[in-house]
């Protein structure tokens, strides 16, 4: 592909990426919702987070991966453990880097 | 003076805090995909742009290894189409938050929506903080972050540096560690996380890659709400019996 040709691409790519993040608000924000339809969209955040965090942690270069060598899972322990007890997200982003770090160093 | 200053102070706490963690995820996963770019041989100028245009990680490392595998552009733009999908739902779940926003406002901020920026926000508005200026500003020092990364990484080109040791690959799964563990206020929290997590999980596992967050987020939101649901009327059921008894 030439670079003009990428980049026409990459525009094409920014607009579908653009649409489905700007569509739902602009057109739901301010409606009055059915009661169903407003507690579905507040449990959006705790599903895609879940579902977006769980294949991160187990999959490991395109497999799953439940061995002690996993780190990213081992790791997320005792960052899940700070998180419930501190309700910090530093403290915990500093305990996973931290256990990551340290296990890196020792093996 | 000295309330000016707390102004000041509690608006760049308000900004900064939430934007940290996203930054440090995004300058090395950025630094990345500009090396990844440059490799792909789509030009330093192009690669920066996607950042800018595009702003999306997971899709734009998959564009690098298409366009390094000259995949037409069809395909490369259908295939973002389908991975960025899922931004559906996350701009539906904060639109309740937007009411008293205007247009420029929305445009700015859902421009700049992407998995970090909507976990951060969906935290953020749950507790009541849905004013328009500080949310788009955080969304602004992420991608800024996000193109800066990748600045680096087209400067440093083939030379790949290893950003494991530092362990800063791990700062975005551990800040979603904490933003969904954060996010579980009830029982039925729990269950929801569960679902999605296990689905999506399990879906990746019989090959469905690319649609198993959407459909793992639909099924496990709709547990929610049925169970949020048939918990009401439960309650509802009994708040009438006993208004009946007193009567």
């Amino acid at each position: 592909m030439t670079d003009q040709q990428v980049l026409l691409t990459m525009v094409g790519m920014g607009v579908v990426t653009f649409l489905p993040r700007l569509l739902p608000a602009w057109f739901l924000r301010g409606k009055k919702l059915h009661p169903f339809i407003e507690a579905w969209l507040n449990y959006v955040p705790v599903a895609v987070l879940a579902a977006l965090l769980l294949p991160s942690l187990l999959v490991a270069d395109g497999q799953f991966n439940l061995h002690w060598n996993n780190l990213y899972l081992w790791a997320a322990l005792p960052a899940g453990l700070v998180a419930w007890k501190t309700r910090s997200m530093f403290a915990t982003i500093l305990v996973g880097m931290a256990v990551v770090a340290i296990i890196r160093l020792i093996l | 003076m000295l309330i000016e200053k707390q102004k000041h102070n509690s608006f760049a706490k308000r900004i900064l805090a939430p934007a940290v963690p996203v930054v440090l995820g995004y300058l090395p996963v950025g630094f990345a995909y500009g090396v990844l770019g440059i490799n792909a041989g789509i030009g330093t100028l192009n690669t920066i742009l996607m950042s800018i245009i595009v702003f999306a990680g997971s899709a734009q490392l998959m564009a690098t290894a298409f366009f390094a595998q000259g995949l037409n552009p069809f395909s490369i733009i259908l295939t973002t189409f389908i991975v960025n999908l899922r931004h559906l739902l996350m701009s539906a779940s904060l639109s309740t938050h937007m009411k008293k926003w205007n247009k420029a406002e929305v445009i700015g901020f859902c421009y700049e929506l992407t998995d970090e920026t909507f976990a951060v926000h969906s935290l953020r508005f749950a507790n009541e903080d849905a004013a328009a200026l500080p949310a788009i500003s955080i969304n602004f020092i992420c991608q800024l972050s996000w193109v800066i990364g990748t600045i680096l990484g087209t400067v440093t080109g083939n030379l790949i540096q290893d950003v494991e040791p530092f362990a800063l690959d791990y700062a975005l799964p551990a800040m979603f560690i904490a933003l969904l563990i954060l996010q579980i206020r009830k029982q039925r929290h729990i269950w929801v996380a569960l679902t999605g997590g296990l689905i999506s999980l399990i879906l990746w596992g019989i090959g469905i890659t690319q649609w198993n967050v959407i459909l793992a987020t639909v099924i496990g939101a709709t547990l929610g709400a049925v169970l949020e649901t048939s918990d009401k009327k439960k309650k509802d059921a009994l708040q009438n019996t006993s208004t009946e008894a007193e009567a």
